[in-house]
């Protein structure tokens, strides 16, 4: 059959938007902090448990769920940054970035505990069976998870390029002092930025939760994937993240269809290396950019 | 600074009472043990393996409970001393060593996988107390001669290999596709179904594997598909088996028949799935399908009984892995009220256990098999109506 390779495609661009997403939720704090939030893939996980909740606790529709599930957990970002980072905001960027890991300790933790350790599962947003292309179906959840990559990433890159706030967020990373000298609330961008980063983490989570189940301990995997597709495409570039996702997705299904599965995840690790060693700024960074940064 | 030394100060304070405590602690605990029947038990409550932890903890504790309100054994009460291993392989053997050494328990039931199993077999060899594993691994057992103080109360993967394998047989299906998760579980399962094919005159036309917290298995299925295999096995446990199914169903699948490993064996992965599961084969224990049984199958009785007090205490179905503690817990008090706590004599009786009606098959243990079961213990299930039902054999 022909089909399969078209097959391979479709499950490597649905894996792959998901990396992407949690992604562009480091890029989010990175840019504004240089932080590399550990937290990210918990939000995610979050995410899709907070909209079972609601959608079946509080029997809400399913608009409803998905925006009370991204409300909470960018909440959850909200007091992470008041209560936990900013305690420690004398503490060198190293440490912040073990808070964070302590941090998404906690939450899979507390998810646990509110949970239990079974999977959820989600219906799909679209109801109806595999659209079928020539032989390969694709499931219409997978269409609604990359669609909300690709809205994330044109409204972010928007965002960031164009909006004063954003530019006011950006002007923080490069330099927290003349950014307040300015007058730009450097305290306040760091604030939306763990908002923007939790409730896209979180929308993530919704989107994924129908295709791949969700359960208290899936962050780490997705936050480990998803941070290797953030350093591939160059920290801080959206389009970058977007792109890496996908490569990363495409990579896996197209070695677990080809080579052996077996050797999948190591090819995305293997990716990860060469891009480490032969441009440490990523696919997309600018290698004058990446020296200026400390981390 | 001064917060530092007030800090310091206190935990002082606190150390200084728990030093102090310590030794009424364990006056107390051997005071107690002289008059108390003792079992030992170390479960994956926590950690990755918790699904199978955490009904063998509820299991065991209600037997416990169970047996004390009607007098315990021969007027002895019985205290259950429990460890969660955390599924955490080290933390299992120093519990192990615990409860041999500092609690000096007779028996020790768990622990709830095979590789934590695996590690804690030469400390009950050493320390010379018999343990009964909840773990499916016939290493555990095997060899036997190495394995004189240790028993299993969990079939082993190849009685359910073979079990499924009788029943591809029976519907003349030779050529088989292979998919297993990359962990203990799937990688023991896979050793097993390679190794038994040729038996049964099974070829295997594709062999995939995937990681345990993987998103989507609609590759592996795919390229399964082009090897056109008359049924496909997949051997996992977790959400990887769902989503196993999930792929199958949204690839248009469902011509070859699916068959899934008994982790499946749970009524949420059906729900899981989302309707996605009807017509999917395996091989189970009786205790998953008690309702269904035949009222003159032998092993029905305690099956119905144990389905009813799980789900009267804890407002929940009871699960295959509940029933290995039960058949753990359950032979552990018959030993005891038949031998008294006394480890050597424990073993002996263990050794030569027949017809232990239990919930997992009707055990016969013997010098050369330390687990007693066979693959006649398991019953063919095939998902129907979001429920089970004994797979028809024609």
């Amino acid at each position: 059959m022909d089909s399969a390779w078209l097959q391979y495609v479709f499950a490597g661009l649905t894996t792959g938007s998901i990396y992407a997403l949690v992604a562009i939720g480091y890029n989010i704090i990175y840019n504004v902090t240089e932080i590399i939030n550990f937290a990210q893939g918990e939000f995610v996980m979050l995410g899709g448990l907070l909209a079972v909740f609601f959608m079946e606790g509080c029997r809400l529709p399913l608009p409803l769920a998905f925006a009370a599930a991204v409300l909470a957990v960018g909440a959850i970002g909200l007091a992470m940054e008041r209560f936990v980072i900013r305690q420690a905001r004398n503490a060198s960027v190293l440490s912040l970035i073990i808070i964070t890991i302590a941090f998404s300790i906690l939450l899979k933790g507390s998810a646990m505990f509110g949970w239990g350790k079974d999977p959820y599962r989600l219906e799909p947003f679209t109801a109806g069976g595999p659209l079928l292309f020539g032989g390969a179906a694709l499931q219409p959840q997978a269409l609604w998870v990359l669609g909300l990559t690709a809205v994330v990433v044109v409204l972010l890159s928007l965002f960031f390029r164009r909006s004063i706030y954003g530019k006011a967020m950006l002007a923080c990373a490069d330099n927290p002092n003349a950014a307040r000298m300015v007058g730009v609330p450097v305290r306040t961008m760091v604030l939306l930025s763990f908002l923007l980063s939790a409730a896209i983490g979180a929308a993530a989570g919704v989107a994924i939760t129908p295709i791949s189940l969700m359960e208290y301990d899936r962050g780490a995997l997705l936050g480990l994937k998803g941070f290797g597709a953030a350093v591939l495409g160059g920290l801080g570039q959206f389009s970058g993240a977007l792109v890496a996702g996908l490569l990363l997705g495409l990579a896996e299904a197209f070695c677990a269809g080809y080579l052996s599965s077996g050797y999948k995840d190591a090819i995305a690790l293997v990716l990860l290396l060469l891009a480490l060693f032969f441009k440490p700024e990523g696919l997309f960074g600018s290698s004058e950019a990446a020296k200026l940064k400390r981390f | 600074m001064k917060a530092t030394a007030r800090w310091s100060q206190g935990m002082a304070v606190v150390m200084l009472a728990v030093a102090l405590m310590w030794p009424c602690a364990s006056v107390n605990q051997a005071r107690a043990a002289a008059e108390e029947y003792l079992i030992g038990a170390v479960f994956s409550v926590t950690g990755g393996a918790s699904f199978l932890g955490e009904p063998e903890k509820k299991t065991a504790e209600m037997i416990v409970e169970q047996v004390n309100k009607s007098g315990g054994i021969n007027g002895h009460p019985v205290k259950l001393v429990l460890y969660d291993t955390e599924t955490d392989a080290t933390k299992c053997n120093l519990a192990v060593k615990k409860l041999a050494k500092h609690d000096n328990v007779p028996i020790i039931v768990g622990p709830s996988t095979s590789g934590e199993s695996l590690a804690v077999v030469k400390v009950a060899e050493e320390e010379k107390v018999p343990l009964i594993s909840c773990a499916a691994s016939y290493k555990i057992v095997s060899p036997v001669e190495e394995r004189h103080w240790v028993y299993k109360v969990a079939g082993s993967d190849s009685h359910v290999v073979g079990k499924e394998f009788d029943y591809m047989k029976a519907k003349g299906i030779k050529k088989l596709a292979v998919m297993t998760v990359s962990d203990g579980f799937g990688a023991s399962g896979r050793e097993e179904l390679l190794r038994l094919a040729p038996e049964y005159g099974i070829q295997i036309v594709a062999d995939e594997t995937y990681g345990p917290k993987d998103t989507d298995l609609t590759a592996q299925l795919t390229k399964i598909r082009e090897q056109k295999p008359e049924a496909i096995i997949n051997w996992s446990v977790g959400p990887t088996q769902v989503l196993a199914v999930k792929a199958w169903r949204d690839l248009g699948m469902r011509n070859i028949p699916l068959y899934q490993s008994h982790g499946f064996g749970s009524r949420k992965n059906i729900e899981l799935a989302g309707g996605g599961a009807e017509g999917v084969l395996l091989a189970l224990a009786r205790v998953n399908i008690g309702p269904l049984l035949p009222d003159n199958q032998p092993q029905k009785a305690v099956i119905m009984d144990y389905t009813k007090r799980y789900a009267d205490l804890y407002k929940e179905p009871i699960s295959s892995f509940g029933g290995h503690a039960w058949d753990a817990v359950t032979l552990a008090i018959e030993a005891l009220k038949a031998v008294g706590p006394d480890r050597a004599k424990i073993r002996d009786y263990l050794e030569n256990k027949t017809g232990f009606v239990g919930q997992h098959g009707v055990f016969k243990f013997s010098a050369k098999d330390h687990n007693g079961l066979g693959k006649d213990d398991l019953e063919m299930v095939v998902v129907k109506n979001g429920d089970w039902a004994l797979a028809p054999w024609k």
